[in-house]
């Protein structure tokens, strides 16, 4: 076997520029492009309409915002795989979309497009009051999730001062909840139940990652003791573990990347918003956990020494 | 460990064979003309409203309107009446008494092809009509009120006070029944008193409707002519040989009743319909994205490690079967689960997660032979050494997996209730989608402890006992000669 010996504390300056420039991107990124809350958490209504043949996009619009009262939004989409044509009508805000006037909405459309077989592909009208409680809601389980991921770290590595080594891996894990962030940027995807889904994930996901090397790191600090200096002791735990958190990386990766290229083919959106970020969250994950929590975690301890 | 036998290899493989087998296709027994279904299979699986279609709705009352508790379990008790009069039993319904909110979700019914969501839900939300009839005749074919039952009404939802479960306690034989009592207004207890005069002189049923739909028929024994009437019944049979009301049979009839005098009408500004169309493809395209996956990381193990690697693609096989299975309920006794798309990518997150476990110890066992250990003692060292990483790394994804599940679930599941101290302040949330998710992924880390750490243990083991299977390099090591 080929024993690999990459110096990864040397590397420690190089490591953290990249992980500052990959927040610096989601941060901008939010800026320049926009940061799009889903109607999930800010309230508002989207409905979408199939049709056949043509229908004008004024003359449709009209007759919507007649039967409603207010003004809304619309949008022209065609799926590529099936030619179906779409409306997508939207308002930000769910006032006067309840539920008697969009029966009446729907049968005066019925009537007025007999011809071209209109028919409601989805309805989503969410109550802002509701949307914002569900938005606290997911933010507060993020943060429980958090503090439970601290706690459980710190009590399972007194060994290696547990909470040294629980506060840096969760740091770690900030950069990697950034790439899911930056990951919903770039693409355009609004921020959805989703992205609160696949944060959970990665915060799980990526922390494993850590932990099997902190543990590497706790087996080794037995069997060296003080014969080896920090950096060597991580250097080498690191190494040992390499090969593993490559590997772990290239299968749940492999398998997120078919599910996207399969979601984009079949145009399932509600998937993609789902598995692109999780992939970039996953590499930035393994990234984060070799190169990140432990370089973070040697500075903390050199500290404490120098103190 | 102790000593594992040459055979454990193959009965591991052919328990995962016929598990498969079962999994898929399920099992139907029959006793004459009766068949029942004791093994769920794939077609079994319950799928969520956004691979059928379906509506997910939050009601209220208008704004402005405190409503009591009493009045928010007789609105939900109105929809559950119509959910099952339209023949949709699939439904989740729960109730927020703490923000007034009543949640419904259902599917769409599978051989429905003329589907109205902006309908359904104005039906659901609308006032209900309920009323007192003469007689309880009911239309054979419809259930709809029928002759003399469908003229003559005797009161409606507005001259009822208020309806109540109660406690009645018979003096003459010391029994105590659950009974429904209803308090009138004095314009209905004069309708009242007239009717029940005519009807207890024959012992003629009044049956009370909602809607069109029958709730129950008591019969009239006496005269009621003060307001105040007591409605026994139901399916307990008491000791003393009676029969009466369950308290939750009282309860319901109760809020049932009360229902037909509720001051407000249900709004919604919340809802979420899709058709059944959008879904369908959505979910075929996540099977062949799991297929796809799973062969992917099969030929990536057995490339990679060899014999282990061979090993891990069968318990992953394994794993994939069982979870399946969870889904199902696989025995007819227990519930099956909803799966939603992001539920099958949960899935397969975990066909992809699934072989760390054996990642680790591939790559422990390795290394334990580079050490200069044989491939038997490598292979336990390799096993004992890794379990302590894997478990810990797999509690990390436990604890998302169940936060998921109680903050996206519906109140009733014991993780919403394990997480209330936590989210005291919020009602329940409608995201059945990400609950299925959390619930994929709880299954699936648990599965791969018994499947990548246990069963792929007993299987390895067994195989290095093979003379065949005896050369380090099949384990990634140095070989023999």
């Amino acid at each position: 076997m080929t024993k690999m010996n990459f110096d990864f504390c040397a590397k420690r300056k190089l490591f953290f520029s990249i992980a500052i420039v990959l927040v610096a991107i989601a941060v901008i990124g939010s800026f320049v492009l926009g940061l799009k809350l889903d109607i999930q958490f800010k309230g508002g209504a989207l409905i979408t309409y199939a049709y056949e043949g043509n229908i004008d996009k004024k003359d449709f619009v009209s007759s919507i915002e007649e039967v409603l009262g207010n003004k809304v939004n619309i949008q022209e989409s065609s799926d590529v795989s099936t030619g179906q044509k779409s409306f997508v009508i939207s308002s930000p805000s769910s006032k006067g979309f309840n539920a008697e006037k969009q029966n009446t909405l729907a049968q005066t459309l019925a009537e007025k497009y007999k011809d071209n077989k209109l028919e409601t592909r989805s309805i989503n009208v969410v109550n802002p009051t509701i949307g914002s409680e569900f938005l606290s809601k997911s933010m507060l389980s993020l943060f429980f999730a958090a503090v439970l991921m601290v706690i459980y770290i710190s009590i399972r590595f007194k060994k290696i001062s547990g909470w040294s080594a629980g506060i840096t891996a969760v740091v770690a894990l900030v950069e990697d909840l950034f790439a899911v962030f930056a990951a919903f940027v770039i693409f355009g995807f609004s921020i959805d139940s989703n992205f609160i889904a696949v944060c959970l994930t990665i915060l799980g996901y990526s922390l494993n990652d850590t932990i099997v090397i902190y543990d590497r790191i706790r087996e080794n600090k037995r069997i060296y003791g003080t014969s080896k200096s920090l950096e060597e002791l991580v250097n080498l735990s690191l190494n040992q573990s390499f090969k593993r958190s490559m590997m772990t990386t290239i299968t749940t990766v492999s398998a997120m990347i078919v599910v996207s290229v399969v979601a984009y083919i079949y145009n399932v959106t509600s998937i993609m918003s789902f598995s692109i970020p999780i992939t970039l969250g996953m590499i930035s994950g393994s990234f984060s956990s070799m190169c990140i929590a432990p370089n973070l975690w040697v500075l903390w301890q050199n500290k404490r020494k120098a103190a | 460990m102790k000593k594992v036998s040459k055979s454990v290899f193959f009965i591991i493989a052919v328990l995962i064979a016929v598990m498969g087998y079962f999994t898929v296709v399920g099992l139907d027994t029959r006793f004459g003309d009766v068949t029942t279904r004791t093994i769920k299979g794939v077609k079994d699986i319950r799928w969520g409203i956004d691979v059928r279609g379906g509506v997910d709705v939050t009601f209220s009352p208008p704004e402005g309107i405190d409503a009591t508790d009493e009045e928010m379990s007789a609105a939900e008790s109105v929809i559950g009446v119509r959910l099952v009069a339209q023949n949709i039993t699939d439904y989740e319904l729960y109730t927020d008494y703490q923000n007034d909110r009543i949640i419904v979700r259902f599917p769409w019914k599978a051989d429905e092809k003329d589907f109205n969501p902006e309908e359904a839900i104005r039906e659901l939300g609308e006032t209900a009509h309920l009323t007192f009839r003469e007689m309880a005749q009911q239309d054979p074919a419809t259930g709809a009120p029928f002759g003399v039952t469908s003229e003559n009404i005797v009161i409606e939802g507005s001259d009822i006070e208020n309806a109540s479960a109660n406690f009645y306690r018979d003096d003459s034989t010391g029994m105590s029944h659950h009974i429904v009592s209803l308090k009138l207004t004095s314009d209905g207890a004069k309708k009242f008193a007239d009717a029940t005069t005519k009807l207890s002189a024959s012992q003629s049923p009044i049956s009370i409707w909602m809607d069109e739909h029958m709730i129950s028929a008591p019969i009239v024994n006496d005269p009621i002519t003060n307001g105040e009437a007591m409605i026994t019944g139901g399916s307990k049979q008491n000791s003393d040989g009676t029969v009466g009301f369950t308290r939750q049979e009282a309860m319901d009839l109760a809020n049932k009743i009360n229902s037909g005098a509720l001051p407000f009408k249900l709004v919604t500004e919340n809802y979420n319909t899709i058709s059944p169309t959008l879904g369908s493809g959505a979910k075929d395209a996540m099977v062949l994205a799991g297929a796809i996956a799973f062969a992917v990381i099969a030929m990536i193990m057995i490339v990679m490690y060899r014999l282990p690697g061979f090993v891990a693609v069968i318990a992953l096989l394994g794993q994939l079967i069982i979870m399946i299975a969870s889904l199902t309920g696989f025995f007819s006794v227990f519930p099956s689960f909803t799966l939603t798309l992001p539920g099958i990518a949960g899935i397969i997150l975990a066909i992809g997660f699934g072989v760390d476990a054996n990642i680790i110890t591939a790559e422990r066992i390795k290394e334990e032979l580079y050490n200069g250990r044989s491939v038997g003692s490598a292979i336990n060292a390799g096993f004992s050494r890794a379990f302590s990483a894997i478990l810990d790394s797999n509690v990390t994804v436990i604890i998302v997996a169940i936060i998921l599940m109680g903050s996206f679930g519906p109140p009733e599941s014991i993780f919403a209730k394990l997480l209330s101290p936590v989210f005291f302040m919020f009602g329940p949330s409608a995201a059945g989608a990400i609950y299925s998710f959390g619930y994929t992924l709880l299954v699936g880390v648990i599965l791969n402890l018994l499947m990548g750490v246990f069963a792929s243990r007993l299987m390895l083991t067994s195989l290095c006992r093979f003379s065949c299977f005896k050369n380090p390099k099949l384990y990634g090591g140095k070989s023999n000669d």
